[in-house]
């Protein structure tokens, strides 16, 4: 296997030559917000870089700045979890290698519990982006390890993130890598590689660099062990083509690295990757300028991941731009951080998955549609869920709440942290509550209704289209 | 099947029955036998939870259950079609000389010496020859109405009196026992949805063959089910104000785009668990159905029910009650049939009348062939050749199609009725005039059947 780059391939940064994509210039500024910076626009980021706020999280966070709440999300130091283990319903330590649906609940637990939200929230972004589906793969121990490759490099370099994710067992699995051979080239792999992770659908690649990516790519091999499945790993270089290759006009004797090199490096790639990754965090597109921007930067940083995530993170659009239909799983993981509540149910796996986000098994290898989040069937599935969450806090009718609907309204605003709601949402649950209020006619009902209604309005908070959207 | 002596029949009833659980290997056909349209289809199942019915889906294999959720969903959004059609078949050939009889035709009695039945008084004024079965009077009623067009000799030229080959000529829309789709399938790969399976649905349980589609997806399923809100802790008064608040918290109007979208999808979803509220578990249409214990009068009723819900069904077959190939001891059989047939068929009219849907739906009934003339030993009549169809609706011309031959010109060599319209002529105006859509790209040679008007 060689390592030597390919020829006329600079790989530490741009060099003249590569101006036939985005002009270099460093010179342009990316926007900075620079409006108020206070717990609603902290709950925001809290949203859209994590899994929400936990109660009085986004007042703290406001009190460092802009700058300094990006800086903590981006460098938020040793991994801690915070709150209680991860249990079953019988209140065993869940299983996830072997359990299924642990590996669910695995992941949720540390996106409920983790002190990094932001880390939790790329792995979520990268499991969406080279998305590996267990569908496939048939291993939740290769699953967990790919992911936890997507925990490390996260906000690293995204050339070394695709050179770890291309000899990843799981997707070696997934997209047929160790099948693809010198004398049976399986073309799976180079291509998604180039369509999916790193160019974009016809952009900037033939048919021919298909094959050509396929051939440069061959080497990989596993065994197979009656107990244990796919095993040993390996690259064989008795398996890998070793003659000159063809791949968007360069020539050489490439291997699996420069396949990603080269891949990572052509002109049409820091597009695809500026705006791909801005969408995870911001639903319209990016201006233009700053498009180009956010490229130059990327590119300057030598393909650092979270250079770009900070600018994007402390760009006007993320709080003055429009809102956000939150995935499932940040939807649930918000909630539960809210109630400080540790996993203790294997509900939460089903659940999601007929709310439409099963972790660790994306639709296919395109990963989840974002604008597929909602409709009826999903918004039921997001009813069930909130209702699960409040379901052990639920109020008995011999539990003292006021008979008071702007009081029973506060304390159920209060249940889930104090989030900010639309004024028309805020009046629908007024009026839902003061009418409650108004059928208690008798004293019986004075008294047994206000519980009742309390515990009614914390499930209609969590499911309002405020609380679906960030 | 009672009173039966036609193992071919029972044979192919078998055979269709092995063939419809798809992927567990095809039984051996018998030479000669043509594969039912759809044959080999995977069949998935799922819950649907957007409109909460258990659903099996036919065809579109790319689909994951979430998408095809999704597509059922966006057309539920999207609102109903404009036109439903409903096909119901007569299965093992109903003897279309006793349906309307032939009554004032002098061979009528010697061809039926034992058959033959007493004038009923139920007279069909546009052929005075003829008279509907005395079990038939729900047929007479929907007639007199003018929602009845009657095709008293319908068929093709050459008819097979095989049950398995007629019936599947009939599904495909062409006397071609290679072709693998069923023409309400054709007609939905043509202009129907990618994603969404309730725009062609079975009732039967399994896919019917006339809805096998090459590349979109169908759905079997056997009612409506479930689609409630449940909340922990609520009850009661305040439990129906809960779930009127969703619908308030859906009703909320602003300029983002993704709390709009969550607003419409909660309000979607307020009003879908409100329309399928009332069948839930046990729902009450709201007209009578007669008693039975076959499940047709209930699938007509949770069809109209589901059709009340705005669900977007566009595409309906299903099987009658019963089983019409009454090679002996046909009196008792045909007449307790034909009773409960026709009020169930009735009945889903005044249903969809009191539901407001009735210009919405068209219903066409038919069976795979008539039988011969002349009774047989047994008191019972054998495979014939064209037989009776009819067309339900409030939008029907109500006037006959083709002309009923008469038994002493209209038999043909082996004693058995001459059509005279062709079935593809009928399916050719029923996708032009009811759906909307140039039959050409869905029957074979749709230009050599001429059209009839169907619709006032």
């Amino acid at each position: 296997m060689t390592t030597r780059p390919p020829k006329g391939l600079g790989i530490r940064g741009p060099t003249p030559k590569q101006t036939a994509g985005t002009p270099l210039s460093t010179a342009r500024k990316i926007p900075v917000h620079r409006g108020r910076f206070g717990p609603a626009e902290a709950e925001r980021l809290l949203w859209r870089a994590g899994f929400g706020p936990r109660p009085g999280e986004a007042k703290k966070l406001a009190k460092k700045g802009l700058h300094g709440a990006v800086h903590s999300l981006t460098h938020p130091g040793r991994d801690r979890l915070v709150g209680p283990k991860p249990v079953d319903e019988d209140h065993h330590p869940i299983a996830p290698l072997d359990a299924w649906g642990h590996d669910h609940l695995w992941w949720l637990d540390r996106m409920v519990r983790s002190n990094r939200p932001l880390v939790e929230r790329m792995t979520l972004v990268w499991h969406d982006w080279f998305a590996t589906s267990n569908e496939g793969v048939g291993s939740q121990r290769l699953m967990l390890k790919q992911n936890q490759l997507f925990r490390s490099h996260g906000l690293g370099s995204f050339e070394q993130l695709l050179l770890s994710v291309t000899k990843d067992p799981a997707m070696l699995l997934w997209l047929n890598g160790t099948e693809n051979e010198k004398d049976a080239p399986n073309e799976n792999y180079g291509r998604e590689m180039m369509e999916l992770f790193t160019l974009g659908a016809s952009r900037g690649y033939s048919e021919r660099d298909v094959r050509e990516q396929a051939r440069a790519l061959t080497g990989w091999r596993n065994d197979w062990d009656d107990d244990k499945g796919p095993v040993n790993f390996r690259y064989d270089a008795k398996r890998h083509d070793p003659g000159a290759k063809r791949i968007f006009g360069k020539r050489g004797h490439f291997t699996w690295r420069d396949s990603c090199r080269l891949a990572v490096h052509h002109p049409k790639h820091r597009a695809f990757f500026v705006e791909k990754l801005w969408s995870y965090f911001i639903p319209t597109k990016p201006p233009a300028a700053t498009d180009r921007a956010l490229q130059a930067l990327y590119v300057r940083r030598g393909f650092q991941v979270r250079p770009v995530v900070e600018a994007i993170l402390k760009h006007p659009l993320l709080y003055n731009g429009p809102r956000m239909v939150k995935p499932p799983a940040v939807f649930l993981a918000g909630m539960l951080r809210a109630r400080k509540r540790g996993i203790d149910t294997e509900a939460w796996t089903w659940l999601s998955n007929q709310a439409g986000q099963q972790l660790f098994y994306p639709p296919n290898v395109a990963g989840w549609d974002d604008n597929r989040w909602l409709d009826t069937a999903s918004f039921l599935a997001r009813w069930d869920l909130a209702g699960r969450v409040v379901r052990p806090y639920a109020l008995k009718t011999d539990d003292k709440a006021p008979l008071d609907p702007d009081k029973l309204l506060a304390r159920a605003l209060d249940f889930w942290g104090g989030p900010r709601l639309t004024p028309p949402t805020h009046r629908a649950l007024k009026t839902f509550a003061v009418h409650a209020i108004g059928d208690a006619d008798r004293k019986w009902k004075k008294e047994q209704y206000p519980p009742l209604i309390e515990n009614a309005l914390r499930h209609l908070i969590a499911v309002s289209p405020d609380m679906q959207t960030s | 099947m009672r009173n039966c002596g036609c193992n071919e029949f029972s044979r192919s009833s078998l055979l269709r029955k092995a063939v419809a659980q798809a992927g567990e290997g095809l039984p051996a056909i018998e030479p000669g036998m043509p594969l039912p349209a759809g044959t080999g289809l995977d069949r998935r199942s799922f819950l649907a939870r957007s409109v909460g019915l258990a659903v099996a889906v036919y065809g579109a294999t790319a689909l994951s259950p979430r998408a095809l959720d999704h597509g059922i969903a966006q057309a539920l959004a999207a609102g109903p079609p404009d036109t439903v059609l409903v096909s119901i078949f007569l299965d093992g050939g109903v003897d279309s000389l006793s349906v309307l009889f032939p009554h004032g035709d002098p061979e009528y009695r010697r061809l039926r010496p034992k058959l033959a039945l007493p004038d009923s008084g139920l007279v069909f004024p546009e052929d005075t020859r003829l008279r509907w079965h005395p079990s038939a009077q729900a047929f007479h009623t929907l007639h007199s109405e003018g929602k009845l067009s009657v095709l008293p000799a319908i068929g093709y030229t050459n008819a097979d009196q095989s049950h398995f080959t007629s019936r599947h000529y009939w599904e495909v829309g062409n006397t071609d026992p290679r072709l693998e789709t069923g023409w309400l399938g054709r007609y939905l790969d043509h202009v129907g949805s990618p994603d969404n399976p309730l725009q062609g649905v079975s009732l039967d349980g399994d896919l019917s063959p006339s809805l096998a589609t090459a590349r979109k997806p169908v759905a079997a399923l056997s009612g409506p089910s479930d689609y409630s809100f449940w909340s922990p802790g609520v009850w009661g008064k305040v439990e129906e104000r809960m779930l009127d608040a969703i619908g308030a918290l859906g009703s909320a109007r602003g300029h983002d785009a993704a709390l709009r979208t969550a607003r419409e999808v909660t309000f979607q979803s307020h009003r879908l668990r409100q329309q399928l509220e009332p069948f839930g578990g046990d729902f009450t249409p709201p007209v009578a159905y007669p008693d039975s214990d076959t499940g047709f009068p209930r699938q007509l009723a949770g069809l109209a029910a589901m059709l009340g819900a705005g669900l977007p069904l566009h595409c309906v077959a299903l099987s009658a009650n019963g089983g019409y190939d009454t090679h002996s001891d046909q009196a008792q059989e045909l007449a307790d049939n034909l009773e409960l047939a026709s009020r169930s068929l009735l009945a889903f009219q005044r249903d969809l009348e009191a539901r407001g849907l009735a210009d919405r739906v068209l219903t066409l009934v038919w069976s795979e062939f008539g039988r011969r003339a002349e009774e047989n030993g047994s008191d019972g009549t054998d495979h014939g050749a064209a037989g009776i169809g009819l067309l339900m609706g409030a939008r029907v011309r109500g006037t006959m199609i083709g002309e009923f031959p008469g038994l002493k010109n209209g038999l043909d060599d082996d004693g058995n009725l001459k059509a005279t319209v062709d079935y593809r002529t009928i399916y050719s105006s029923v996708l032009e005039q009811w759906l909307q859509t140039d039959a050409a790209a869905v029957i074979p040679k749709a230009a050599a059947y001429g059209r009839v008007p169907l619709l006032r």
